[in-house]
């Protein structure tokens, strides 16, 4: 039993450690361990299509998030006051949409949006008084679209983990001491359902940033880190690649982990 | 002064129902101003509905909820003059003791100056014996300093009637009893209107002007305490406030305000009627601990054989048992000082003051519910 644990964990990460120890690697191979070395880091860094894709995913990432974070918030806010069949049939929506594959999500989304955009912008240029009317394409928009959707359910979902645990007397204690519905709902629901909001908010970032499915659908001509990762690839393996992607997995990590601490912290000191 | 003065709360022809279930119906109740009123009954009774009827958190399905003559109908907790203190406290987490207590201070408009609120917070944390505590985080607080928090936090707004939903229930016994004290003394400084909700019924006697007895969502008797105790209006409240007796018989016959009861064991005794009875009526006569009289054998109304007893001092407590009827509790505190006491196993007849024993209809269903807990087990 003991070592079939070992063998899954082994499974799991020794790919991961490998690329980890070849971004270290001396040499110009993938393949072979020549010396250590961090000089591909330094490659990374300066490339500047590399920086360029950087930016995009940073921007995307934060962007979709902050959105996921306040729709998602707002909708299992609002959900804590539906009837139960109503909340039920909600709930059932969110899960799909974590659970649905990023393949379907990236189709779906790319097929909506060409037929939307194919609707929209003659109407667009009919109506729009200048000479060139703007239109609608795929590109940031898009992708921040598509991956606000589905972390929007997952913020929601950890935000209403978070409110069903709050004291319902706390709430009314609030408005008992005077205090209207908007500001007990400042002072009082806000602050305690806050580090559940920022957790998702670094969950939803880490999924966008790390996306490459959706992304690829949806994203038009622009880059975003995962899709140069991909671009690279094609050319050849080089400890490069290995280097950047060990920095997205500790950003990756390092989000994660503090969404974690976020969501104990404020189940202990309760 | 012609006029009575305007009650501080009164529920008129008050009912309650979520969906088919009935919680409270048929409520009337005045509470005068400046009085300490408990609201008494067992767990489910529809107590702390009431309470909540009165704070807002619950809007009444039938009648009125008036507060200091104004029809609450509509009206949400936060603009009632009414302050909760809630059974687990309900203290905000994130916030330090002085803003837990200032926070019904910050809502005031117009404004009060940060001077003003934090004197007011201070004054309010000093009554309850915290000053000094502001700064503390809510979880650093014993239970019995979390209580006093919530106490302030309400009584600095100056309500016109304070609610108490089982305030005490979280606390040990002694801390129990002085904040029963300190509850009484700060009602009668503030002139305040206190009601308090309760399943312990020891609390509503001592702490109480009024007792406002429920049972299965009505009123069964309001009162002071001791016309709760000595003068109960149903065998319920008999049972329910204080240790009782509960004896069957029949009734032979009846002469005004007393009948004549033969109980279960063939012994005549004479009973103050409670209800209309009339002869061959089933019912149940209860005699307090304290109304019994023990007697050498020979002489009471009742014989029977000791079974246990409790030396406590300046009392003791009896359990006799009486053929046909079953064991009696007895708290004898004369014999006790005499050195009298009465051994195990020693026959002993029971005496009883003429008005001692309450006649009531028997009723299976109301009144025996906390007979099983009397029932206690005592050991000599």
């Amino acid at each position: 039993m003991r070592a079939f644990i070992v063998a899954v964990f082994a499974f799991l990460y020794l790919p991961i450690a490998l690329v980890v120890l070849f971004s270290f690697n001396a040499g110009r191979h993938a393949s072979e361990l020549t010396g250590l070395s961090t000089q591909w880091y330094g490659k990374a860094l300066s490339n500047p299509f590399l920086i360029e894709a950087l930016k995009n995913s940073l921007f995307i990432a934060t962007t979709s998030a902050f959105l996921a974070a306040v729709i998602g918030t707002a909708a299992a806010l609002g959900l804590a006051r539906v009837g139960l069949r109503t909340r039920a049939i909600f709930d059932a929506l969110l899960g799909a949409a974590i659970v649905v594959p990023g393949v379907v999500i990236g189709i779906a989304t790319l097929v909506a949006l060409v037929q939307l955009f194919g609707a929209v912008n003659p109407v667009l240029a009919s109506i729009w008084p200048g000479d060139t009317a703007p239109r609608l394409a795929l590109g940031y928009g898009s992708i921040i679209a598509a991956h606000g959707l589905f972390s929007m359910a997952l913020v929601s979902m950890i935000v209403r983990t978070r409110l069903a645990t709050l004291d319902r007397s706390l709430v009314e204690a609030s408005s008992d001491l005077y205090a209207t519905p908007f500001t007990t709902f400042r002072s009082i629901v806000l602050p305690q359902v806050m580090p559940a909001i920022v957790a998702g908010f670094l969950l939803a970032f880490t999924f966008s940033f790390d996306d490459f499915i959706v992304a690829f659908f949806v994203a038009g001509s622009q880059t975003t880190l995962p899709i140069y990762v991909f671009a690279s690839i094609r050319r050849g393996v080089t400890p490069e690649i290995n280097a950047i992607a060990t920095l997205v997995l500790c950003a990756s990590v390092l989000m994660v982990l503090l969404a974690q601490l976020l969501l104990r912290k404020r189940t202990r000191s309760h | 002064m012609t006029t009575a003065p305007i009650p501080d709360i009164e529920f008129r022809g008050v009912a309650k129902r979520y969906g088919a279930v009935t919680a409270v119906s048929g409520i009337n109740l005045t509470v005068p101003p400046a009085a300490f009123v408990a609201l008494l009954g067992p767990s489910g009774c529809g107590k702390t509905t009431c309470l909540r009827m009165i704070g807002g958190f619950e809007q009444p399905s039938e009648g009125q909820v008036l507060i200091r003559g104004n029809d609450m109908a509509g009206t949400p907790p936060y603009r009632r003059p009414v302050n909760m203190v809630f059974q687990q406290y309900a203290l905000f987490p994130h916030l330090d003791v002085e803003n837990n207590v200032s926070y019904g201070l910050r809502q005031q408009r117009p404004r009060l100056s940060a001077r003003e609120i934090s004197l007011k917070a201070g004054e309010a944390l000093a009554m309850v014996q915290l000053a000094g505590y502001g700064r503390r985080k809510i979880h650093e607080l014993s239970g019995g300093q979390q209580q006093r928090v919530a106490l302030a936090r309400a009584l600095v707004n100056k309500p016109a009637v304070l609610l108490l939903d089982e305030p005490l229930a979280a606390l040990d016994k002694k801390l129990r009893t002085d904040m029963q004290i300190e509850l009484q003394n700060l009602q009668r400084e503030l002139g305040i209107t206190f009601v308090l909700v309760t399943h312990d019924q020891e609390e509503a006697l001592s702490m109480s002007d009024f007792v406002c007895v429920m049972n299965r969502g009505s009123i069964v008797q309001v009162g002071e305490p001791s016309e709760i105790y000595h003068e109960p209006a149903d065998l319920f409240v008999a049972d329910f406030v204080g240790k009782t007796n509960l004896l069957t018989g029949k009734v032979t016959g009846s002469s005004g305000a007393s009948v004549d009861v033969r109980l279960a064991d063939g012994s005549m005794i004479s009973a103050r009627s409670r209800g209309n009875l009339v002869a061959g009526q089933d019912i149940s006569v209860s005699l307090r601990p304290e109304a019994l009289r023990l007697e050498a054998p020979g002489d009471g109304a009742l014989k029977g054989i000791v079974r246990n007893r409790i030396f406590l001092g300046s009392t003791a407590e009896y359990a006799i048992e009486v053929p046909a009827l079953g064991t009696l509790m007895a708290t004898s505190s004369h014999q006790a000082a005499l050195g009298g006491l009465f051994e195990p196993g020693e026959p002993v007849a029971i005496g009883f003051a003429d008005g001692a024993p309450l006649a009531f209809p028997a009723d299976t269903k109301n009144g025996q519910k906390q007979r099983e807990t009397k029932d206690v087990e005592i050991v000599s």
